[in-house]
């Protein structure tokens, strides 16, 4: 979709929809193409469902936790 | 990839399961869990007591980024060196009721070891909450971000 057809979805200011855009592909969640003076936006389904996927964080906080001990035990053995 | 640490969480149920293989022989894993200042250093956290015995306690202190400190403390009701520690959790001043948590150390070879831990919530919802918490932070962070990239824009 372009950018003009979103908007016209929405009763937000245009420039508003336009920041809206740019953040979301900043984010990686929606892509642009260009065809030919028009850009398209393209929703990024891998992006979204990463996103979706609450534990993820929750994974993620426990997992730097553990590498965190590994790396110090392992510093731990070399020194004894 | 495969995944080191995973976490099981079904639907409609009031716990959870973290598992962990570790690059690490079995004392060492467990050594990480009973000495003060390795604990220190895992977990980000200041270690005000520790006592690795049955009917022992312990309390932790962490200070967030905007220097406001944060207070965790619970009992130990089962201690086996290098197999396991049965132990509650809770974080003082906060809602969230205590949690009870069974920590299983496994030796998988010379070399490697396994931790299994389930923790036991009040609710599922409790469950649940807990488990949104990295996640709304997560969020809050991406507000911030995108708050940040707004106000340049104008």
């Amino acid at each position: 979709m372009t950018a003009g057809a979103i908007a016209s979805n929405f009763d937000t200011a245009r420039p508003t929809v336009s920041k809206h855009l740019q953040i979301l592909t900043e984010c990686e969640l929606l892509e642009q193409k260009q065809n030919g003076r028009e850009i398209y936006y393209l929703i990024n389904a891998k992006k979204m469902k990463e996103v979706a996927d609450f534990i993820e964080p929750f994974r993620k906080m426990w997992d730097d936790r553990f590498n965190k001990l590994e790396t110090i035990m392992k510093k731990y053995k070399s020194k004894k | 990839m495969e995944q080191k640490t995973k976490i099981n969480a079904e639907d409609g149920k009031q716990e959870l399961l973290i598992t962990r293989e570790f690059d690490l022989p079995l004392e060492l894993l467990f050594k990480a869990y009973v000495e003060p200042a390795i604990v220190e250093q895992w977990m980000g956290t200041k270690v005000l007591k520790l006592e690795n015995k049955k009917h022992g306690s312990y309390q932790f202190e962490t200070t967030d980024p905007h220097g406001n400190k944060h207070r965790f403390n619970g009992v130990i009701h089962e201690f086996g060196p290098n197999q396991k520690i049965t132990r509650t959790f809770e974080m003082e001043n906060t809602p969230f009721p205590v949690q009870l948590e069974f920590l299983e150390f496994e030796k998988l070879t010379d070399d490697t070891s396994k931790l299994n831990m389930q923790i036991v919530y009040k609710s599922v919802a409790h469950r649940d909450q807990m488990l949104k918490l990295p996640f709304a932070q997560g969020i809050t962070m991406a507000h911030n971000r995108l708050q940040e990239i707004v106000s340049k824009l104008k």
